[in-house]
């Protein structure tokens, strides 16, 4: 961008924008080109190749490489079929749902309450308490395994969803509280006081201008820690004890574990895998990137 | 309306910026209603933990129990278990490749891609891989790395120039290597977006000056913009040490810590001692020292961040 500003703006060379200096330009360029096409390829290769992977014949996949499939134009949907239905992937899947949309809901609307409890509200220790809460986002997640599963054990959260939604929220609630606290202070004073003054409750103020007004800030929280929940691997080896609960991550290890070499399987589960994130990345790109950027202090 | 005009049996939480620009307190439960939830959470499933850790990290903690009282011996028998001193001198190689790659890569990508009309699809291209699970990330370089030739794509290049085929997970020679390549494949996209924003918020009137004074690309790049992303460079870097220092995934999905235990890292360690082989007390102990680690680190992050919306 610098530079072709640079050289748009520039009079020495008046004749820019004429079609034969831009094609001098284009060719002066070539090794931006060649550097670009270059990372491109780097970064799409290995995930087009198991997306087509998934789509090849098992007998095709041994036989030769998925660069080699323009020779072979042979594609398949039973890889998803039966790794949906024999291997479990369908019911993973559900799982993989059943275990995030709590765990995305639950810290939205508890971090949002606190975050407006600690920006707009007046109580004693109300700053040290958030500094405490904000102090919790050191504490890794493994300070939790070892008393949570002692502490869900009599109740037999692992067995249920239960366990695993807790840890998740428990989890979320430092950063997300953080997050959104930061943004909430952001919002003009004057239109909590009016409201305040017109004898609006806190509640209302919550639901009606604060929540409003931090659409941006909440979505994009909110999709990271969508994200953050359905790509876990670590939480739900530890929270989820029955075979029947276990999400996507952890069954396509199994698979992994169980068939290595059976490529057809793995490669249509991992895009079964992909499939939320994808679709969030491509329909909700800004927020996604706002989320995962804001979501780098966590 | 006039404040005064305020009945005064209001509900708690109500009309009470009445008074000297209102710096009354609010009702109790109005507070209550907002902050306890929160707090209640915290205390029961994450205060209580992590002091019941701290304990247990001092305890032999047989099947999870305060059992008997043993000081600091998890922690000495930690540093004498050399498969412990190979995760963190693990954790330290992808602390030095992982992170200075990331950051090489990522500003690379980022100034040469600002170039180009495409920009955009390039960068989009490289985040990609950040909205996906370390699981499928794991899968995905699981066959680029597949020893047979007509499988793995590394190989077939190999082959194709008739090189000796490479058992990139399987040798512990290469295997650290090749996980970090993961790695950093997969978050080279979050320093690119960084970076790229950072050298957008260079004049433009600089650089042309720069040129017109006959400075090269070289020169602008080491003088002008190297200067310029300093400061988002040592955040990511921050960002990315944290990642490192919680890293699980890859390594339990794709060697699950092998060839023997040549890949293992810091929290792969903690889990493997906890939930494989039963020793809660060290278990707890390798937690800890992940704290101990992060504290500094979170706090300089947390201090970073404090007076500014991230979003």
């Amino acid at each position: 961008m610098g530079m072709n500003n640079a050289v748009a703006a520039s009079a020495a060379q008046p004749a820019a924008g004429t079609p034969s200096a831009r094609i001098v330009r284009f060719l002066g360029r070539t090794p931006v080109h060649i550097t670009l096409g270059i990372i491109a390829l780097i970064w799409l290769a290995p995930t087009v190749g198991l997306l087509v992977t998934s789509f090849r014949p098992r007998s095709d996949i041994q036989a030769t490489g998925w660069w080699e499939t323009i020779t072979t134009l042979r594609f398949t949907l039973v890889n998803y079929q039966s790794v949906l239905d024999a291997q479990g992937m369908g019911r993973a899947f559900l799982n993989s749902i059943i275990i995030s949309v709590p765990s995305t809901l639950l810290p939205l609307a508890i971090c949002s309450l606190a975050a407006y409890g600690f920006s707009w509200l007046r109580f004693r220790f109300r700053d040290t308490i958030f500094l405490i809460v904000v102090a919790l986002m050191m504490v890794p997640v493994q300070l939790g395994f070892i008393p949570l599963l002692q502490l869900f054990k009599p109740f037999h959260l692992t067995q249920g969803f239960l366990g695993i939604w807790l840890a998740h929220t428990a989890f979320a609630l430092p950063f997300g509280t953080f997050l959104l606290r930061n943004f909430f202070i952001t919002l003009p004073r004057d239109l909590v006081e009016a409201a305040r003054i017109d004898g609006s409750s806190e509640i209302g103020i919550f639901r009606n201008i604060v929540v409003p007004l931090s659409v941006p800030a909440i979505a994009a929280y909110g999709i990271f820690q969508f994200l953050w929940v359905w790509n876990d691997l670590l939480m739900s080896l530890v929270f989820v004890g029955n075979n029947a609960n276990y999400p996507m991550t952890i069954q396509l290890n199994n698979l992994l574990g169980q068939y290595g070499t059976e490529w057809h399987l793995l490669a249509a589960g991992a895009f079964l895998l992909m499939f939320a994130p994808l679709v969030v990345f491509f329909s909700l790109q800004r927020y996604f990137v706002q989320g995962l950027l804001a979501g780098s202090v966590k | 309306m006039t404040a005064t005009s305020q009945p005064t049996s209001l509900p708690p939480g109500v009309g009470r910026s009445r008074r000297s620009g209102g710096f009354e307190r609010t009702g109790i439960g109005t507070v209550a209603l907002f902050v306890l939830p929160a707090t209640l959470l915290l205390l029961v499933f994450l205060v209580f933990p992590m002091l019941f850790t701290i304990r247990l990290s001092l305890d032999r903690g047989l099947g999870g129990n305060l059992t008997r009282f043993v000081g600091l011996d998890n922690y000495i028998n930690l540093f004498n278990d050399s498969t412990f001193i190979q995760a963190i001198v693990n954790n330290l190689l992808w602390i030095v490749f992982y992170v200075g790659l990331v950051l090489g890569l990522g500003l690379i990508v980022a100034v040469v891609a600002m170039r180009v009309r495409y920009e955009a699809i390039i960068k989009a291209i490289v985040f990609l891989p950040m909205a996906i699970a370390a699981t499928a990330l794991a899968v995905i370089w699981d066959f680029v790395y597949a020893p047979d030739s007509n499988i793995g794509l590394l190989n077939a290049i190999i082959a194709a120039f008739h090189g000796p085929l490479i058992s990139w997970l399987g040798s512990p020679a290469f295997v650290n290597g090749s996980l970090i390549a993961v790695g950093i494949w997969g978050s080279t996209g979050f320093a690119t977006v960084i970076l790229s924003a950072a050298l957008k918020s260079i004049p433009t009137e600089i650089l042309e000056a720069a040129r017109i004074d006959g400075a090269n690309e070289f020169q602008i790049f080491r003088r002008i913009i190297l200067p310029m992303v300093s400061l988002p460079m040592s955040v990511l870097a921050v960002t990315l040490v944290v990642n490192v220092i919680k890293l699980f995934d890859i390594p339990y999905v794709m060697t699950h810590g092998g060839p023997g235990t040549s890949s293992r890292v810091i929290a792969f360690q903690m889990y493997i001692q906890g939930f494989q082989a039963g020793q809660f007390g060290q278990a707890a102990a390798v937690a800890i020292v992940m704290l101990l680690i992060m504290i500094p680190i979170m706090a300089f992050n947390i201090r970073r961040f404090r007076s500014s919306a991230v979003v």
